[in-house]
């Protein structure tokens, strides 16, 4: 197996950009997160990882804790004055205790330095390996208990990478760590598209020397192939339900949406037009199905009702808009729009009104997180594939690139199961 | 150019059986114009017309504008040339691969690819040629010829081939 993790790296001029952008709204939360009590004997450093997590999301100012001697355990051993004096308003402490079983008890509490009161106490019983697991799932409480939005630090990412000629589909944490390979092949593939239940990816492999589509269990490595039509047969988009897929196939002419059972099988075409009709993405509320199309003389995003109707027109403004996803809450669309160069743009769906979002350049595939609030794109830099991601607002930038190879294709996992690990 | 040479009935045969025979060919038939089938010590051979450099079926390739898929007056004549031939050889069946250059969505690519790649087969089709001959695929954009973030490596690739079996 192969596995070549993903490195954060913001660009220094973007981090100074950044700055200036986002300490101009003064709405960072300052927050500190103190070393838990008995993780420095651990293969993870829980506080790390939050720490890491946190400051990632641009919704956080981190104030250091080193300096205040003993680091609090416990809610008692906090002294608030000492916290406040820092600037933070809010701060996380916590301890892990090794079982007689191997496995350990992570306890971690959350507290209001403002109103000295206790907003998240939460305790895990895990084993070693899920360290990491844990972390992201509390920096997740914390994410939302100060934001009130759903946090998306245990969600997972998918994407290509192309590396000396061989593609590969990886899978990793949102924080790019623990990429793992799902599969690997000397023929390109793209398009990768996450069933809801989290745990299968369909995309689009040309081994067969041209576009079919698979689906494969990340976890299990398990797959199928979903669509092998004479032609083209690609784009793949799940429904809300993982009960069926949208498809594109090439099979009666011109490139045409078709819908598919999520094992195979027949494909019922969805409409026609007298042009190419691609990207379809199932809105997460059932309703829609968004897509690319050139009926109208250049590509533009349109939207059918998924029950039937008329399809409508919903990009006016330049010659080409691509590639559109639609929020959870269905109220905005993110997509590419080409206007000196191809950029990544997001439209209130109420008001129809557009604001670019990326000062990059060639910008492609945007996918939101599961919480609508950050976009995770492909770009170009210094002549390589890497991602990048920005908030809905525009105002936080990141960029990942692997050391090596171009990254491409990136798409965002859904939240993890209630209940689930 | 793909370096594999198809059907090289002909030039095979005369090669005998050697394992090396083909290539030796294969190698001939690249120096353009000096004569494929010296060194096969045959000079009576037929030169396998697909891969005659001097004839125009020789030639698989129809450019195209950025983000057009009409087949330009230029590679009529040789659009027509293969389908002459395909006509002519009704037991032949060929594959059109359609390109695009790296600029914008890969899916939209792909697709875009494929309405090349049609409108290469349906020209052809215009002429007389059977659909079952003609299959048509698109690689998109993940397939380029040249390598390079520029026009001259864009137009090389906003490109559908015609490939012969064994190609």
């Amino acid at each position: 197996m192969f596995i070549l993790p993903l490195l954060f790296a913001a660009l220094p001029a973007q981090a100074a950009l950044q700055i200036d952008i986002v300490g101009g709204a003064a709405n960072q939360i300052p927050v500190s997160i103190v070393p838990f009590g008995g993780e420095a004997a651990m293969p993870q450093q829980i506080s790390r990882i939050v720490n890491a997590d946190l400051q990632r999301s641009g919704m956080f100012k981190m104030i250091d804790p080193a300096g205040i001697v003993p680091a609090p355990v416990e809610p008692t051993d906090v002294r608030f004055a000492d916290w406040q004096a820092r600037g933070a308003d809010a701060m996380a402490i916590g301890k892990i205790i090794a079982q007689p079983n191997g496995k350990l008890e992570v306890h971690f509490r959350l507290l209001d330095v403002v109103r000295q009161m206790q907003l998240a106490g939460v305790s895990y019983v895990v084993s070693p390996s899920q360290l990491r697991a844990t972390a992201h799932k509390i920096a997740d409480v914390i994410y939302e208990k100060l934001t009130g939005d759903i946090g998306v630090f245990s969600t997972r990412i998918a994407y290509v990478m192309k590396l000396s000629g061989r593609y590969e589909l990886q899978v990793a944490d949102a924080d790019g760590e623990g990429a793992q390979t799902v599969v690997a092949s000397a023929e390109p593939i793209i398009s990768p598209a996450w069933a809801p239940d989290g745990q299968r990816l369909a995309y689009v492999s040309f081994e067969r020397k041209k576009p079919v589509i698979f689906v494969q269990n990340v976890d299990t490595g398990q797959r199928y192939v979903l669509a092998n039509f004479k032609g083209s047969n690609s784009a793949p988009a799940w429904s809300p339900d993982g009960s069926k897929l949208a498809i594109a196939l090439t099979r009666d002419g011109d490139t045409q949406i078709y819908t598919i059972g999520a094992q195979g099988g027949p494909a019922t075409r969805l409409m026609s037009s007298s042009g190419i009709d691609t990207e379809p993405f199932w809105s997460p509320d059932g309703q829609w199905i968004y897509f690319t199309s050139d009926r109208g003389g250049s590509p533009q995003i349109y939207r059918l009702p998924a029950g039937g109707g008329a399809a409508q027109r919903l990009t006016f403004d330049g010659a080409y808009n691509v590639s559109p996803q639609v929020t959870p809450d269905g109220s905005q669309m993110v997509f590419v729009h080409r206007e000196g160069g191809d950029h990544v743009a997001i439209m209130d769906l109420a008001s129809r009104q557009v604001q670019v979002l990326s000062d990059t350049k060639e910008d492609e595939s945007p996918s939101f997180a599961p919480n609508g609030k950050i976009i995770l794109y492909a770009t170009q830099l210094g002549g390589r594939g890497v991602l990048a991601a920005v908030s809905a607002d525009g105002r936080v930038k990141q960029r990942l690139a692997s050391k090596a190879g171009d990254v491409r294709e990136p798409a965002w996992g859904p939240l993890p199961k209630a209940g689930g690990q | 150019m793909k370096k594999a040479l198809l059907g090289l009935l002909v030039v095979s045969a005369l090669a005998g059986c050697a394992s090396t025979g083909t290539k030796e060919a294969a190698t001939v038939q690249d120096k353009s114009g000096q004569g494929a089938a010296t060194t096969t010590g045959a000079s009576q051979a037929v030169v396998n017309p697909l891969t005659d450099p001097n004839n125009i079926l020789s030639k698989r390739s129809v450019y195209f504008d950025f983000d057009k898929s009409a087949v330009k007056d230029e590679y009529k004549p040789m659009v027509e040339a293969h389908a002459k031939y395909l006509n002519d050889h009704s037991d032949v069946k060929i594959t059109i691969q359609g390109n695009t250059d790296e600029r914008g969505s890969r899916e939209y690519n792909l697709a875009l690819g494929q309405r090349r790649a049609d409108a290469v087969k349906k020209m052809m089709n215009v002429l007389g040629v059977k659909d079952g001959q003609i299959e048509t695929v698109s690689f998109g954009e993940e397939k380029p010829k040249a390598s390079g973030n520029d026009e001259a490596a864009w137009s090389q690739n906003r490109r559908a081939d015609i490939v012969y079996p064994g190609e």
